[in-house]
């Protein structure tokens, strides 16, 4: 019984790393978020950052560009990365060399918030 | 007071919750908005905020009272550098409310200035700006707003407009017997909050007024609202209602603030909470518009939506008059 248990049980973590793998691959099957592979961009606009939460992988480079008429700044809640003000169709980019999730905000107009997720 | 009634535009100016007739705003809250041209006047008498339409007889009550005292005018947002369709010529619209200050009939001793004199913390949007101003012949005090510390942390601001000031450039000064106290909330804002003023600030505005008789009159500026106005688009300030804790004792307090770019008023016990008009251009009512960003209105109307705030304090009666006046 005990063998047959971790005979299922290996089949489940194959199937869950080909499911994490698929969600890689497929990134719209991770809750909506998007990947591109090597770049990814974040649209800022109207005080949102579209889409908030961003999934990614490890390498990838977020690409985060203006599109309000008040500029804004883009900063990791921890000080890991902070752009300088990006005015109207300026843009500011990061590469996320480390899997995590890392929060971040405009440092200006702090009601604003979004996460990377890079897997 | 629910948020729907407190952000009702009343386009006369006139008190909304008068139940004795006397002109005094039981409930504590009134809006003195200046719509198309029309003005509102306000006389804080003992902490008690009375209004008038301007046109209406009391109108010219206030008036016969200008002997001595001190007047000053606010203006704020001057959003230097900014071209967007909003207002392509926010230098015109600044020059305009130099004109209007010049024309007063009373001149202003000083200018107080609420922040974000510039749109992208440019120097020469500084430049420019200074340029103007000059042009009132004026003592000029300033308080950052966000724009002008964007990217070194408002040093170029402090070297400016602070040098000699406290942190990072909050201060206090008196004139004509009244305290005026000029705050930060712009600095260190941390993901999710509002404006911050920060526990050393705090600290030194405790230790500022201690010293003071409670029957001064004191007037306190910064940048974002000191009250909440709006937390869902970061307009309020975090610790603000702590700062305010400080002055509960005072007769007469009055809290001048910009960055929402419209007029608005409270009243809550001694203090009255005010926002001033941009000089650049006009934002959406709180919740109206699913942002904050600049609203582009007809042309010919947006000057009547812009402005300054001229505030006139009448000694041996710890009354300050607050009145909105438009660009148009």
């Amino acid at each position: 019984m005990k063998k047959t248990w971790l005979i299922a049980g290996s089949s489940l973590f194959i199937a869950m790393a080909i499911a994490a793998l698929l969600v890689m691959v497929h990134p719209t099957l991770a809750g909506g978020a998007e990947t591109k592979g090597s770049g990814a961009e974040v649209k800022v606009d109207n005080f949102t950052f579209g889409p908030d939460t961003l999934t990614v992988a490890v390498n990838s480079t977020v690409t985060w560009l203006n599109k309000d008429d008040i500029p804004h700044v883009i900063a990791s809640n921890d000080g890991l990365f902070k752009s300088k003000a990006l005015d109207t169709d300026q843009e500011y980019s990061y590469t996320f060399t480390k899997a995590g999730t890392y929060a971040y905000y405009c440092s200006i107009h702090p009601k604003m918030v979004g996460k990377i997720v890079v897997q | 007071m629910t948020k729907s009634k407190l952000f009702d535009r009343n386009p006369n100016g006139l008190i909304k919750h008068d139940h004795n007739n006397d002109g005094i705003d039981r409930r504590g809250f009134l809006q003195c908005m200046a719509w198309a041209g029309t003005g509102a006047l306000c006389l804080i008498e003992g902490g008690v905020l009375k209004s008038f339409a301007f046109g209406s007889p009391k109108a010219s009550e206030p008036k016969s009272d200008k002997i001595g005292g001190l007047t000053f005018v606010q203006i704020s947002d001057s959003h230097m550098g900014f071209n967007k369709p909003a207002n392509p010529d926010v230098v015109g619209t600044l020059k305009a409310a130099v004109d209007k200050i010049n024309a007063l009939p009373q001149q202003p001793e000083f200018i107080l200035h609420t922040g974000d004199i510039s749109h992208l913390s440019n120097p020469e949007e500084f430049d420019t700006v200074d340029q103007i101003l000059k042009g009132t012949n004026k003592e000029i005090f300033f308080v950052p707003g966000e724009h002008d510390v964007l990217n070194d942390d408002g040093k170029m601001f402090r070297e400016r407009y602070a040098k000699n000031f406290q942190g990072s450039g909050w201060y206090s000064f008196d004139k004509n017997g009244v305290h005026f106290i000029g705050l930060v909330n712009v600095m260190n804002l941390k993901a999710g909050g509002l404006g911050t003023l920060g526990n050393e600030q705090l600290e030194w505005l405790e230790d500022n007024v201690r010293h003071l008789k409670s029957s001064t009159p004191i007037v306190v500026f910064a940048h974002i609202p000191l009250w909440t106005i709006y937390p869902e688009w970061g307009w309020g300030t975090e610790d603000g209602a702590q700062a305010l804790s400080y002055l509960k004792r005072f007769g007469s307090v009055t809290v001048l603030n910009g960055h929402i770019h419209q007029t608005m008023q409270k009243v809550e016990g001694n203090v009255t909470f005010h926002t001033a008009f941009s000089t650049a251009f006009v934002q959406p009512a709180p919740g109206k518009a699913a942002g904050p960003g600049p609203m582009k209105v007809p042309a010919d109307q947006l000057r009547s939506l812009l402005g300054l705030t001229d505030v006139n304090y009448v000694q041996g009666r710890h009354a300050l008059a607050l009145v909105d006046t438009s660009l148009a």
